[in-house]
């Protein structure tokens, strides 16, 4: 076995580096499907949060509350719900999204729009109050001022963003469920590698594997320099 | 301008406010003057239509200003500056910019009044500095450049000059008066600096948990304080009880644990009194002069000496402790320390008697 692991390891640097058309393909599909669905998360998500934070409303804690929730909400329990509504029998089946690239990306962002605005929620929440007035004392309109508040919590609406891709290109159980892992046509990273593991082609699951845990790096790497960038900013004001 | 009628403000429980009523007239510096915690920020942020009243009238401009339609229109045509300065993690001259782009006013007239603004608080090279990293007299300035460049027609400063350097205060305090004279802007400061108070404003209304006492002219309020609360609030040294012991058209008699004062007061005989006279209006003497109807002159011996920047605060024992301000010069002069007998006088006008509750 050990052999076979180093084997495998060796191939799939080869697999990497001699550029597989086929690792290449499953690598461009998963960044494709995971950053629209990050992207679009965070124009829903951004305006929402911001909505939350702004407007009373009856029951908002409560929805504050679920919105949390849902960060931890299971992938594969979301996979489950989409497609009992985009299946074929579902109330949306005549749009034929099961299946397709686009399905996956309406899954992720289910994972992925809670976090975004619970996120952006709780960065104005820590905006202080005299800001906020000072806002409104400078004549904004409820927009501007929306808009002027989002702008002062960048860096930590940026951090959710980058924390919400992370969580979308990682995820295997809604991918697998909606995509279905279809050969050049839905096969991501995540429910590739549960493919090449269960069928024993070890060495394209490690480089697949290789190739996700380099995203989740750089992912890092940037949520580092964008709080490092935020707190060296505020650090050296006094 | 301002009229406020029976403003009361409520958090919950708490009432920070009580029937508040003031006019401000166009083109005055009116000060709010009042201990911390007395509801001094609440009433600005009432006036600038940042919070709702829970009850009372409010009329800004010759608007009503809690109407919803008004409200917007008139935070346009006011400024805000708050005590912690708020500084925006942008650039300076994009925190100074941000009411005019509120506005939508153009690029190259926002470029030339940021510049103008910067020069006026003295930052002019601090255009493009990341505003948080300013100290806090800079950020003060800045945030007030905000406030002003707007042109607003009233602007309200809430303590702008708490825990400033002493060049940020006097920077701050040049602009607010050059503003208010060069440009007619009418001025609501609330400090609980009475010094920055009469340094500032004319008129000045004094805050005392959450209600308006008095209202007057600084004289007035420094030197006729309504309550003996804002008597020591405005540090009136000597305050006493005492009894009216006679009255003769006007000018009494009060007794002051067996020391006769003469007054100038309407109270009748047997009225139970307080007396009010602040230090500087006591004068020192070696020798007692003739005791005059005008004059209040008295023995004592001097119990300590506390001096207070180029003065001397003297307390004198003539039965009562009397307070009296001189020049460090001039007790000096009159070689005062301690024990040392001399005469203290204080005119009967420059004594303000109040009716005891």
């Amino acid at each position: 076995m050990a052999g076979e692991i180093i084997n495998g390891f060796v191939q799939a640097i080869q697999l990497i580096v001699s550029g597989d058309p086929e690792v290449i393909r499953i690598t461009i599909l998963s960044l494709e499907v995971s950053l629209s669905a990050t992207l679009l998360s965070a124009c829903i998500s951004i305006p929402l949060g911001a909505f939350l934070y702004y407007y009373d409303f009856p029951g908002k804690r409560a929805v504050v509350n679920l919105v949390q929730t849902l960060y931890a909400l299971p992938t594969v329990l979301a996979g489950l719900l989409l497609f009992l509504f985009i299946s074929n029998q579902g109330p949306f089946g005549f749009l034929h999204l099961l299946y397709t690239a686009p399905g996956m990306v309406i899954a992720q962002m289910i994972l992925v729009i809670p976090l975004i605005t619970g996120l952006t929620f709780a960065a104005l929440s820590g905006i202080d109050r005299e800001m906020k007035q000072t806002v409104t004392s400078l004549g904004a309109t409820t927009l501007q001022s929306v808009g002027t508040l989002i702008l002062e919590s960048r860096f930590a609406i940026l951090a959710a963003v980058i924390l919400g891709f992370g969580r979308a290109i990682s995820e295997v159980g809604a991918a697998m469920i909606i995509g279905g892992n279809i050969r050049g046509y839905t096969r991501v990273l995540t429910t590739a590698i549960s493919l090449e593991t269960s069928v024993g082609d070890f060495a394209f699951a490690i480089a697949l594997g290789i190739i996700l845990l380099g995203v989740a790096v750089i992912v890092n790497i940037g949520l580092n320099l964008v709080q490092s960038g935020s707190a060296w900013q505020s650090s050296s004001g006094s | 301008m301002i009229e406020a009628d029976g403003l009361s403000k409520r958090y919950g429980e708490k009432e920070i406010l009580r029937e508040i009523s003031l006019s401000v007239r166009n083109g005055e510096v009116f000060g709010l003057i009042g201990p911390s915690g007395s509801g001094k920020s609440t009433l600005l942020r009432l006036l600038d239509l940042i919070e709702m009243p829970t009850r009372g009238s409010l009329s800004i401009l010759g608007e009503d200003a809690l109407a919803r339609e008004s409200r917007f229109g008139l935070r346009r045509r006011m400024g805000m500056l708050s005590q912690r300065p708020v500084i925006f993690n942008r650039t300076v001259y994009e925190n100074i910019a941000m009411g005019m782009k509120y506005r939508k006013v153009s690029r190259a007239i926002i470029e030339e009044r940021v510049r103008d603004a910067l020069r006026a608080i003295g930052l002019a090279d601090y255009s493009r500095r990341p505003a948080r990293t300013l100290s806090g007299g800079e950020a003060q300035r800045v945030a007030l450049a905000r406030a002003i460049v707007t042109d607003p027609e009233i602007l309200f400063l809430d303590e702008p000059t708490a825990n400033l350097d002493p060049h940020s205060v006097e920077t701050i305090e040049e602009t607010i008066l050059q503003l208010n004279r060069d440009a007619g802007t009418t001025v609501v400061v609330s400090t609980h600096d009475m010094l920055q108070g009469q340094r500032l404003a004319g008129r000045m209304g004094v805050i005392m948990e959450g209600m308006l006492p008095q209202t007057g002219s600084t004289m007035e309020i420094f030197h006729r304080p309504a309550t003996t609360n804002i008597a020591r609030f405005v540090q009136v040294a000597n305050i006493f009880d005492g009894v009216v012991a006679r009255n003769t058209g006007g000018e009494a008699d009060v007794v002051v644990e067996g020391k006769s004062f003469c007054t100038v007061t309407p109270l009748g005989r047997g009225k139970t009194v307080n007396l009010l006279f602040r230090a500087e209006d006591v004068t020192i003497g070696l020798e007692g002069g003739a005791r005059t109807s005008a004059r209040n002159v008295y023995p004592g011996k001097i119990v300590r000496l506390i001096p207070s920047g180029p003065f001397m605060n003297v307390i004198v024992d003539c039965g009562i402790e009397v307070t009296a301000l001189v020049t460090i010069r001039s007790a000096e002069d009159l070689g005062l320390s301690p024990g040392k007998e001399v005469w203290i006088s204080v005119k009967a006008t420059a004594i303000h008697v109040l009716p005891r509750e």
